[in-house]
């Protein structure tokens, strides 16, 4: 017996939404896309994609989205990458901003500099299938993480994929990749959260 | 295959076009606002601007009161950079590679090769390839986009006509785009050769194109849209994210909105460019397009494109 399809939404105020929703359809789930607080009801599990999380929050400023999305993300899964991850960021600097606290670590915006900074690495993780190729754009880095925080993927001393729960982030752009670990590793996060 | 920019920094091609083109992603679905100081910087930035482009003058201005419009000043660049968060544009003149290396070690996130300044060269455009920062260019047609992405462009936008209010030619240039990536997806295999004889345009792109059915680069818009059915309009064409130039901080003619000493047009540009960025996240949903709209004071007076003479003309600049 196939296991019931989990209802899948991707957060698509901006950015890199479309290329998460093909790596999903991908893996065989279907994902849609979410640009108003009332479709979040009807969902299982989340993404928060790449883009930039100053124009996320003007648009969850607006009807009443910030709230509705706050009490998904401390129920729900949820996989943020990027910009994603800052949201979900119990902390935010460079500058400061608000978040919604989901998850218990430090995160600093453009860490790593401009867009000539911007890179791809290839290196172990604790993934098993070899070594992960990530993409970093414009990043944020992790500057620090509570002991709820499993680190799944570093970049020299700095946790780069992270998981808390129901919650996993990244700084990097797995969705820019062809290697379906992560997002793979996030439906088998999704499922098992399902009853 | 390597690529030298000059800086001592290299990438290898594919991977440089990846970072190029992933940027780009994460700029779809919002507005990139064409900004002259900080203050405009600001209001764009809070407004909820996927970017800004930083330029001297807009293409209002230009066209208003002519001269030679260069790339701008890089004191001015850098202080844009240093008062937002968001990635920053800059404006190379066509042709112009030293202006392109100067944006680039002054660190602006993307370069735009652009018809609205005057150009500086009638028969090259600059070698992209060659360089870190990713480039957007402008094309009217798909054989324009085809060949500016061979010289390594990461981003396209349709040319519409800058500075002039008036949307008609970037509905013009979208719908040739996309109507010529349709006609590609049906021709025979054998007819792509022939096809890319016509568009004047590499054949191993045009079999990419005829493939996908899509740019193998994301496809944005520019040149006249003004306000939130514009934006709405030009999303629903098949753009991806939506530049707004002069029509956020411009009142008629050259003169720009008094942003710094005058409350009331300081609020005229934040309504403005407020309501853009919301009509274009729900650009399918007719209710807040209107709700956007009406939130918006006064607009931008506008030039009918029409009403100007050929040789005047902005897009017709590039080869």
């Amino acid at each position: 017996m196939t296991p019931p399809s989990p209802a899948i939404g991707v957060l698509a105020l901006q950015g890199a939404f479309e290329v998460h929703a093909r790596r999903f359809a991908e893996l065989g789930a279907d994902a849609c896309l979410v640009r108003k607080p009332g479709q979040l009801a009807a969902l299982d599990a989340l993404v928060i994609p790449g883009g930039e999380s100053t124009t996320f929050l003007k648009h969850l400023d607006r009807a009443g989205f910030y709230g509705v999305l706050n009490q998904f993300v401390h129920s729900k899964p949820v996989f943020g990458t990027c910009a994603g991850c800052i949201l979900l960021a119990r902390e935010v600097t460079n500058p400061p901003q608000p978040s919604l606290g989901a998850l218990d670590v430090s995160v600093e915006r453009n860490a790593y500099g401009r867009q000539n900074d911007s890179t791809i690495l290839t290196a172990e993780t604790s993934l098993p299938g070899g070594p992960l190729e990530m993409v970093f754009i414009r990043a944020p880095r992790i500057n620090r993480a509570s002991g709820k925080i499993e680190v799944l993927a570093k970049r020299g001393d700095s946790p780069v994929l992270v998981r808390q729960g129901h919650i996993l982030a990244s700084t990097f752009h797995p969705e820019l990749s062809q290697d379906p670990r992560v997002h793979q590793l996030f439906l088998n996060i999704v499922r098992s959260s399902m009853p | 295959m390597t690529e030298n920019n000059g800086f001592g920094k290299q990438h290898d091609s594919s991977t440089g076009l990846r970072l190029k083109t992933g940027l780009a992603e994460m700029l779809k679905g919002g507005v990139i606002m064409d900004v002259m100081n900080v203050a405009q910087a600001r209001i764009a930035e809070e407004a909820g601007a996927v970017a800004v482009m930083a330029l001297e003058r807009v293409p209002a201005m230009i066209r208003a009161e002519g001269g030679v419009a260069r790339m701008a000043s890089p004191r001015l660049i850098k202080e844009i950079m240093a008062a937002c968060t968001i990635p920053v544009m800059a404006k190379a003149r066509i042709g112009h590679f030293a202006e392109a290396q100067v944006l680039q070690s002054l660190g602006v996130d993307f370069i735009d090769e652009s018809e609205v300044l005057t150009p500086a060269d009638e028969q090259h455009h600059i070698d992209k390839h060659a360089f870190t920062t990713p480039f957007v260019c402008g094309a009217k047609n798909l054989g324009e986009a085809l060949r500016r992405i061979s010289e390594g462009a990461a981003l396209i936008r349709t040319k519409g006509e800058p500075g002039t209010g008036d949307v008609v030619h970037a509905v013009t240039h979208m719908r040739t785009i996309v109507r010529e990536i349709k006609a590609l997806t049906a021709l025979r295999e054998d007819e792509l050769y022939a096809a890319a004889k016509n568009l004047q345009a590499p054949y191993e792109l045009v079999r990419m194109v005829a493939e996908a059915g899509k740019l193998p680069v994301p496809n944005f818009s520019a040149g006249g849209i003004a306000t939130p059915a514009d934006a709405s309009l030009m999303m629903q064409l098949g753009a991806e994210t939506i530049f707004v130039g002069s029509g956020i901080f411009m009142k008629e003619g050259g003169t720009p909105l008094d942003i710094e000493k005058n409350d009331e047009e300081r609020k005229e540009a934040i309504s403005r460019a407020r309501a853009i960025v919301l009509a274009t996240l729900h650009y399918d949903d007719p209710k807040i397009v209107a709700e956007a709209s009406e939130a918006v004071i006064g607009s931008m007076k506008g030039l009918a494109a029409a009403a100007i003479e050929e040789k005047n003309l902005m897009q017709t600049r590039g080869w």
